[in-house]
């Protein structure tokens, strides 16, 4: 794998994640359960639409001149390098913030660590998206925090989001020959490195949340390297892509 | 416009003979443009009149996020699709600013979302047509929220405080709205012969429907004409109908879309253009519930509502443990 070959693929792993999340949590649009969070969720969907789009035009600059649209539209589902986690249905408003709060905690940490990047155009990218995922943090680990330690229906139901989704925490961990390559030149960290920090920043915030982190490290893989993703991940880009593949060539 | 046919409490203009001293008091307020305030005295009647007229606003905005929010998911381009969401989640800021302003009125904001998912209250009949392509999304835009802006552009002035402040900041944002609606639309107007297919779809059936928001005729209606005393309605129905006519019509044609109504045309000698009135049989059976998307769009709602009950349940229990363990720590 060259350099370049690595540096795209990290590219698409940051932006199909931001832009996979960020459609989920768009689905909610005037659904949410009062009126604070369905602003709040909006929010957060048009910061990582708006992350997607710096992620992926880079990722179009090396994929030989390709537009970010070009990118999030125009390619099926094995290409897509989410991680599993953002692609899952949102389920009901407690798994929707439990998922978010289990990926705003990666993301933090893995945006605070590509500021430093060798890269000049990754550690702008990640400059400005800290400042939004900060935020985005101390909602959602508030709000798992609320629910968690809330009525006795609010806590079985986070449990049970956190039941859920923890195997498809252990994949945003994983290292392969891309991390290899990207450490090597000083773009980013080891995936492996974060986890840490992580189980630290997670634990405490699910110990005030009352919640039982469960034991098992089982972890669902395959959407960082498209090797297989759920089946979620076709049904929601047969809905994110329909109009620009039934209308090709058009301009919107 | 977001309130349609609010229902004026009273019994109409009184004469300065007719008023009690406190009424004479209020309305010399009012005609010397001096706001009223949330702690001022004010006649019931412009109290209850004000709660049906702001909390129907209210709720359009937050209906309103469902036509909407029916395309985010299948937005066409990042771009669009970020300034759909941003658009979107104004809206909803939009519903905040005015159950706020409601509540200084004496009303909660649950207890008025009570009456509008059990159908007590109403939104604008606008919200009960579907958005079938992407260039609806456009029209609501350029359209909806153009002839939403017609009529709070002169609200601003009203005569209630708070009501006129969350004016103050609705107008500011909704040129951004009517803007990206025009720019969506006139991409696909001067786009394939799908996409002009597509806008003229969304043109031929949102044109009436925007028409109608204005309400039917009140030029001779008591009850605006006391609402019209009260400054909390500036203009009468066809006043703004005919303003967002003029101003629609070259719009159209300079994106080269018809305008559903052969009997358009400029009437040089009244300076307007002279239009087809809609079906107001039509009008009166969306009100009264049997548009094409008023269950859809009610039961949408309901089910946000009871569907995060437990959220709602569950933030405030821990609120109150929070709020427990400082007062024991005191
Ligand atoms: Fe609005
Ligand atoms: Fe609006
Ligand atoms: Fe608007």
């Amino acid at each position: 794998m060259t350099r370049d070959e690595a540096f795209l693929q990290f590219l698409l792993r940051m932006g199909d994640n931001t832009l996979i999340l960020g459609h989920r949590v768009s689905e909610w649009c005037g659904h949410a359960p009062v009126l604070e969070e369905d602003i709040a969720l909006a929010n957060t969907a048009l910061d990582l639409i708006g992350q997607t789009q710096m992620w992926l035009s880079l990722a179009g600059e090396i994929d030989g001149g390709k537009s970010a649209d070009d990118l999030a539209f125009l390619r099926d589902a094995w290409d897509f390098r989410n991680v599993l986690l953002v692609e899952v249905p949102n389920g009901d408003f407690g798994r929707t913030l439990m998922r978010q709060f289990l990926f705003d905690a990666w993301h933090s940490i893995m945006l605070g660590r590509l500021m430093t990047s060798s890269d000049e155009r990754v550690a702008a990218i990640a400059a400005k998206a800290s400042k939004e995922v900060t935020y985005h943090l101390e909602r959602s680990s508030d709000t798992v925090v609320g629910l968690g330690d809330g009525t006795e229906e609010s806590h079985a139901r986070m449990q049970e989001a956190l039941d859920y989704l923890w195997p498809y925490v252990g994949e945003m961990f994983v290292s392969d020959d891309v991390d290899a390559e990207m450490v090597a030149a000083g773009i980013a960290s080891n995936p492996s490195d974060l986890r840490e920090e992580y189980d630290a920043l997670v634990g405490r915030v699910l110990a005030e949340a009352t919640l039982t982190t469960p034991e098992s490290r089982f972890a669902h893989k395959g959407g960082r390297d498209g090797r297989m993703h759920t089946e979620h991940l076709g049904h929601l880009l047969t809905q994110m892509q329909w109009l620009q593949r039934a209308y090709p060539g058009a301009t919107w | 416009m977001y309130a349609q046919m609010i229902k004026t409490a009273g019994t109409g203009v009184k004469s300065r003979e007719e008023m009690s001293e406190q009424e004479r008091a209020f309305q010399d307020k009012i005609d010397a443009d001096i706001k009223i305030e949330p702690k001022d005295w004010m006649p019931d009647d412009y109290r209850a009149t004000l709660i049906r007229q702001i909390g129907q606003h209210a709720h359009s905005e937050i209906v309103g996020q469902l036509p909407e929010g029916n395309w985010i998911t299948r937005a066409p381009t990042l771009e669009r699709k970020a300034i759909l969401l941003a658009k979107v989640q104004d809206e909803a800021g939009h519903g905040l600013y005015l159950y706020c302003a409601a509540e200084t009125l004496g009303v909660s904001r649950d207890e008025i979302t009570e009456m509008l998912l059990d159908g007590r209250m109403k939104y604008s009949s606008i919200f009960n047509y579907p958005t079938l392509n992407w260039a609806d999304i456009g029209a609501v835009g350029w359209l909806v929220d153009g002839a939403a802006i017609m009529n709070q552009v002169p609200l601003q002035r009203t005569s209630f405080g708070p009501y006129s402040r969350a004016m103050i900041r609705i107008c500011k944002e909704e040129s951004f709205h009517q803007r990206q609606g025009y720019d969506a639309i006139r991409k696909m107007a001067e786009g394939t012969p799908e996409q002009r297919k597509m806008a003229q779809d969304a043109m031929n059936r949102f044109w009436y429907p925007s028409l109608m928001m204005f309400g039917p005729s009140d030029k001779e209606s008591v009850h605006s004409a006391q609402s019209m005393a009260w400054k909390i309605k500036i203009n009468t129905n066809d006043e703004l109908r005919q303003k967002f006519v003029d101003q629609t019509v070259p719009q159209a044609e300079y994106l080269g879309l018809t305008i559903p109504d052969p009997d358009l045309k400029w009437n040089e000698e009244r300076g307007h253009y002279d239009f087809s009135e809609p079906d107001w049989s039509e009008f009166f059976d969306v009100i009264k519930g049997n548009g094409p998307c008023n269950v859809d769009r009610l039961a949408a709602r309901n089910k946000a509502w009871d569907d995060g009950k437990w959220v709602r349940d569950g933030l405030l229990a821990h609120a109150r443990k929070k709020r427990g363990a400082k007062v024991a720590a005191e």
